[in-house]
């Protein structure tokens, strides 16, 4: 089965100052890769690094799908506060060239058809989050990038993720999640890089 | 084009919500050009001489100020990012971002410029001259705020610091606009500085979003 | 990391540039010790006084060569920013950061410079003149590079920044000077400029050529100084700066 991202020899760096040296990995079609280490160690960094966003310092990064066709969900919802998040996923769906069929739907699937039309700002944390998986459900792309999915999500966020999540691994596809807490979930094909 | 347009869209619609967005900058240069009035004793002949640059800098520094924080909403909530990984040049949404700034505070100023001329004693046809320099000159300051605010979009507070970068970068949009209806007031043809902010208007569009794509790409590293 | 000539590359490896620069700096500084030695004193002593202006002229011998030096200055600059941008070299990025203080600091004596020889000239300090508009709209390009580098905390963001800022500028300063020139000449009419060199005879021509080079050499100079301290402190973290430095 051949790799849909595989690394060597990555040197992470932010500004002059190195965070991480030395990484290498390989992500196959099923598997998660959980990337775990405390605040600032460099995990959005080396999330970024493996989805494009940004170049190493050293290392190269292999990947069998362009970083256009993936999922990035940062750290940030990008969710423009003035907006509802029908519109914002609207907007995301134009920009990405995917069609806005789904949109409704989509949001649906996270519980959130009675904020849909009600401007970001007024919406809680964790609706925030969930709008912004939402994403996840617009359109099947192969490979994910998820830094700190589960922040702010409750019980039931976490479950609509992890169905979508069970989804993505049946289809072949794989996942790179980062947290500085362990997954309180137990997920089949999972792996765990420790960082710093 | 369908992602150009969207950005476009999302524009006008934030605008349309938050309508102090384009009416202060008017507010602004209404202001401003009072207060150069008030500067000087009422009726002074040199407030008419002095009319198309102080109309022309109002213009400027009201756009100036009001494009300021332009990318920083959308690299706070992340928006930015979604940018860069989507399938469309990001130098293509910069522009369409731009484009739409030039119509929710360039344009109106543009069209507003003609009422304050009435107040500095111009005549019809140097404020036709006024419109026109203004129309072709307010797309390259709005590109290059823009380009300046996309170099500073990572900093918290940028102060004064702004005005500092993009001044001399448009002084030769300034000379030639203000000196096209200078030479309107005295009768002679405006032609030449037209068609030179004609110029710099293209090699601003041509040129000024690559420049703004690459600097939000060195503050998202 | 697109292609790059060899001897840029370990040029470009922050210790072989340290000793490099070590081995180049004492040169470049006899060398501008003599030239400018040879240009005031030529200049200042031995150039017979010019028949229109008389003794004032004398100061072209340092507005001249520093605004040529500006300008000399800026274009180095937008070629380290080129680079930075293109190969994202350390030593370009330091190269471009300390490029903008010293060319600042150039554009200032050439006004200075300016101002001083319009006082007994012309009776006034500061005219709009063209050549002395377009070297202040330089200064604030400079300033804004500077202040740009300042701001920005990180120094690879800041270079990088910066790179772009100088570059858009560059475009820029051919503009600005053809406008200033449109502006300058709008009204006066083909007037000569006030800073239009006398008619150069061989005893004064040298003496100016010499101060030309010799500011060039001592921005060599400065410049290679500089670049060795901001190489030094972006790479204190690494073993070889401790090793020099011992």
């Amino acid at each position: 089965m051949t790799a849909l991202l595989s690394f060597q020899n990555l040197a992470i760096a932010r500004g002059d100052h190195v965070l991480l040296r030395e990484l290498s990995g390989e992500v196959s079609p099923g598997e998660i890769l959980h990337i775990r280490g405390a605040n600032g160690v460099g995990k959005t960094s080396l999330l970024e690094v493996l989805s494009g966003l940004r170049n190493p310092e050293q290392g190269t990064v292999v990947r069998a799908v362009e970083p256009e066709a993936c999922h990035w969900i940062g750290h940030r919802n990008a969710l423009n506060p003035a907006l509802s998040p029908f519109e914002n996923l609207h907007f995301w769906c134009a920009v990405q060239a995917v069609s806005t069929d789904n949109v409704r739907g989509a949001l649906r699937e996270f519980d959130l058809q009675r904020v849909a039309d009600h401007p970001c700002r007024q919406l809680s944390a964790g609706q925030k989050r969930r709008a912004a998986l939402a994403r996840l459900a617009l359109v099947r792309r192969p490979l994910w990038f998820l830094d700190e999915p589960l922040s702010a999500l409750d019980e039931d966020g976490v479950r609509h993720w992890l169905g979508l999540l069970q989804e993505q691994q049946k289809q072949g596809g794989a996942a790179i999640i980062t947290s500085h807490q362990p997954l309180r979930i137990q997920l089949p094909g999972l792996r765990t890089m420790e960082l710093g | 084009m369908q992602a150009f347009a969207a950005v476009l869209a999302r524009e006008l619609r934030l605008a349309a919500r938050r309508r102090a967005e384009w009416a202060l900058p008017l507010v602004f240069y209404a202001i401003v050009a009072t207060l150069f009035a008030l500067g000087a004793s009422p009726n002074a002949p040199w407030l008419k001489v002095a009319g198309p640059s102080i109309l022309w800098v109002g213009a400027l520094l009201a756009a100036l100020l009001s494009l300021e924080r332009l990318f920083r909403g959308d690299y706070e909530d992340g928006t930015l990012e979604q940018l860069f990984v989507s399938p469309q040049p990001v130098s293509l949404l910069v522009a369409a971002k731009l484009l739409a700034q030039w119509m929710i505070i360039g344009l109106p100023l543009t069209l507003m410029a003609p009422l304050l001329g009435v107040g500095f004693g111009m005549g019809t046809g140097v404020i036709g001259v006024l419109i026109l320099s203004l129309l072709l000159g307010m797309p390259a300051l709005v590109l290059t705020a823009g380009f300046a605010s996309a170099l500073v979009v990572g900093l918290p507070r940028t102060g004064v610091l702004l005005p500092v970068l993009v001044l001399p970068l448009v002084c030769p949009v300034v000379i030639f606009g203000a000196g096209a209806v200078r030479a309107a007031e005295t009768g002679v043809p405006a032609d030449a500085p037209l068609y030179f902010l004609g110029a710099i208007a293209v090699l601003c569009v041509c040129g000024v979003p690559l420049a703004a794509a690459a600097a939000l790409k060195n503050a998202l590293d | 990391m697109t292609w790059i000539p060899n001897w840029l590359h370990r040029l470009a490896s922050p210790p072989v540039f340290h000793g490099f620069a070590d081995r180049l700096t004492p040169w470049l500084a006899l060398a501008s010790a003599v030239l400018l030695g040879y240009g005031l004193v030529g200049g200042l002593a031995l150039a017979p006084a010019d028949y229109q202006q008389g003794e004032g002229f004398r100061i072209i011998y340092v507005h001249v060569p520093a605004a040529w030096m500006s300008l000399f200055v800026y274009s180095f600059m937008a070629g380290a920013a080129v680079v930075t941008l293109i190969w994202r070299i350390k030593l370009a990025e330091c190269v471009l950061t300390s490029c903008a203080p010293v060319g600042a600091s150039f554009t200032a004596l050439a006004l200075v410079s300016g101002m001083l020889w319009g006082k007994p000239m012309w009776g006034t300090y500061w005219t709009w003149d063209a050549r002395l508009t377009s070297e202040l709209i330089l200064l604030f390009l400079y300033l804004g590079v500077g202040g740009l580098q300042q701001a920005i905390g990180d120094p690879r963001a800041a270079a990088r920044a910066c790179a772009l800022l100088a570059v858009v500028g560059f475009v820029n300063v051919p503009i600005v000077h053809y406008s200033v020139e449109w502006w300058n000449t709008l009204h006066q009419g083909p007037t000569i400029t006030k800073f239009d060199k006398p008619s150069i005879a061989p005893s004064m021509l040298w003496p100016l050529l010499s101060m030309a080079l010799g500011f060039t050499t001592f921005f060599g100079y400065v410049l290679l100084q500089r670049v060795q301290n901001e190489l030094l402190w972006r790479e204190r973290g690494n073993p070889w700066v401790r090793e020099t430095l011992a």
